[in-house]
């Protein structure tokens, strides 16, 4: 198998990406939400990097990239944290059980 | 060649994770697609992102996972989803139709900015320096938020009143 390199990784990126937006708008557990966040996360964590290779500029992609982890980890404790509280409150972590909220 | 098995395994990881019934099983999973990209970032070229990745995609976050899920409790939902599947792949499909799009589109006209020479510390210090601002702000707002939405559970009927 010769196939090049970029369209690999590209493959990879796009299966991270799809998967997480799959599980994004299939699942009903708020921690399996933070899970499919996550995986979306890296898949663009994946395509910076392959962006900085393709273009020679492997710095300033993995800058950026550095700054998209440490944004994607608060999402994820904040995230967490909103999923326990809820857990806490309404006994459950059924996203459909937030409806309640609208009384 | 690695990367092919590289590729194949964040994608058999990634369905694991999502497909998982137990919460710890899908946590697991993935923190080994953190560090399989991980691997595939430091094959890439960039060993810091790597680093900063593995200990944090598959370490921190891993931990955290572990800590919430032994909070909160396993608890099984049913499979019903709120949206009914067709909109599902129909959308996913979409999306990933449109950033295919994107990329063969954006081939060969990307310009890089000016002074981007040097490694990646002083680039981040130098031209990026509102990034470091931006990630300061961040780890004090996690911070205070997660103190704060940990902190009042016990109180939380008093500051529902007040609000």
């Amino acid at each position: 198998m010769n196939l090049p390199i970029p369209f690999i990784v590209l493959v990879a990126v796009l299966s991270l990406a799809g998967t997480g937006f799959y599980c994004l708008l299939f699942t009903r557990n708020l921690i399996k939400l933070v899970v499919a966040l996550q995986l979306l996360v890296k898949g663009v964590v994946l395509a910076f990097v392959l962006a900085g290779h393709m273009q020679g500029a492997q710095n300033l992609a993995q800058t950026m990239a550095v700054t998209v982890i440490v944004a994607d980890t608060i999402v994820a404790v904040i995230g967490l944290a909103l999923a326990v509280q809820i857990r806490l409150r309404t006994g459950s972590l059924d996203v459909k059980n937030l409806s309640k909220l609208k009384r | 060649m690695w990367y092919v098995l590289i590729a194949v395994g964040i994608l058999a990881c990634a369905i694991l994770a999502i497909s998982a019934k137990r919460l710890l099983i899908s946590a697991i999973w993935l923190a080994l697609t953190s560090a399989l990209v991980a691997l595939m970032v430091y094959l890439l070229g960039a060993p810091q992102v790597a680093v900063i990745e593995l200990s944090v995609g598959a370490g921190l976050v891993t931990v955290l996972f572990v800590f919430a899920i032994n909070i909160s409790g396993e608890e099984v939902i049913g499979e019903k989803s709120p949206l009914p599947k067709p909109v599902v792949w129909t959308s996913v499909l979409l999306t990933l139709g449109l950033v295919i799009f994107f990329i063969l589109r954006s081939v060969g006209f990307l310009q890089l900015p000016e002074n981007v020479s040097g490694s990646a510390p002083s680039i981040l210090w130098s031209i990026r320096y509102l990034d470091i601002l931006l990630q300061i702000v961040l780890i004090f707002a996690g911070v205070l938020s997660v103190i704060g939405l940990l902190s009042n559970s016990k109180t939380a009927s008093h500051v529902e009143d007040k609000a």
